[in-house]
């Protein structure tokens, strides 16, 4: 019995690990293919699973936008960024829902949110593209 | 032996001719097709003018930032756009991007999102036959 335990346990390890790893890549592509079409795809763990949670929340009004999605696809997406959100020592209630309003980022880019606001080649701070050039080389949809 | 030699090269070159000019094809046929939709549901013929009128004129009901397509899309059409948040579009002349409009579901998803957006509600199926008529002859 011991024998045959040992070697179940190890493959049924390795089927939930792949029919997990198998729903992490579709949630993650789904995610890189919808979330960059306007914007460049954040990394999911700047913002703690809530953030992430309230925005698949209210995608059809998404900072003023219209970004709904198809319930499916957004059911992979949130499994995607639960499993890959940030984890933040205490998350206020509500949670943040903009990066750029996150202490450490302004810390980081506090002098360029005047010039990003005044430059057309810029224009937002949520262009990290703009600068950070290496991010998501992703076409948009 | 030679006149077998002669019909295999022949299928050769017709396989090669057919392999290239298949994915345009291909493509055409998929966006023929969604657009043969919205003219059904239209129940009327479809437009490339009143498509062209729709897609450049001005909107009032939508975002006072995005009172038209061009808005993102510009009147270059063979360019590129530019979304809200600054991402390069990639253009939506059929010439410039034979992928254009080959994929019902994702030409859905953004009439759904960008007649919100300029126009404040839904296009009809005729607006969107017409806007995709027009397109696909840019």
């Amino acid at each position: 019995m011991k024998q045959i335990f040992k070697p179940a346990i190890a493959i049924a390890l390795m089927a939930f690990a792949a029919g997990g790893a198998q729903a992490a890549s579709t949630g993650a592509k789904a995610f890189q293919s919808e979330c960059s079409a306007c914007h460049m795809a954040f990394p999911p763990n700047l913002l703690p699973k809530q953030s992430w949670d309230q925005i698949l929340a209210t995608l059809d009004n998404h900072f003023g936008e219209d970004a709904s999605l198809d319930a499916s696809v957004v059911s992979d997406i949130r499994q995607y960024l639960d499993a890959n959100a940030g984890r933040f020592r205490s998350v206020p209630n509500p949670p943040p829902l903009r990066i750029t309003e996150l202490r450490w980022f302004r810390g980081e880019h506090g002098r360029m949110f005047k010039r990003a606001k005044a430059d057309p080649k810029i224009g937002t701070m949520s262009n990290c593209l703009a600068c950070h050039r290496g991010g998501a080389t992703q076409d948009n949809d | 032996m030679k006149g077998r030699l002669a019909l295999v090269r022949t299928a050769v070159v017709l396989t090669l001719a057919f392999a290239l000019v298949t994915p345009s094809v291909a493509a055409a046929g998929a966006r023929s097709s969604i657009i043969a939709g919205f003219a059904a549901k239209a129940g009327k013929p479809l437009s490339a003018a009143r498509g062209k009128a729709f897609f450049t004129g001005k909107h009032t009901g939508g975002k006072p930032e995005t009172p038209t397509c061009l808005t993102c899309h510009t009147s270059n059409l063979r360019g590129m756009g530019k979304t809200r948040a600054g991402k390069a579009i990639k253009p939506m002349a059929v010439s410039a991007n034979p992928e254009r409009f080959t994929d019902p579901k994702k030409v859905a998803k953004w009439f759904r999102r960008n007649c919100k957006t300029v126009l404040g509600r839904e296009c009809t199926a005729q607006e969107k036959g017409d806007v995709l008529t027009w397109l696909a002859t840019q």
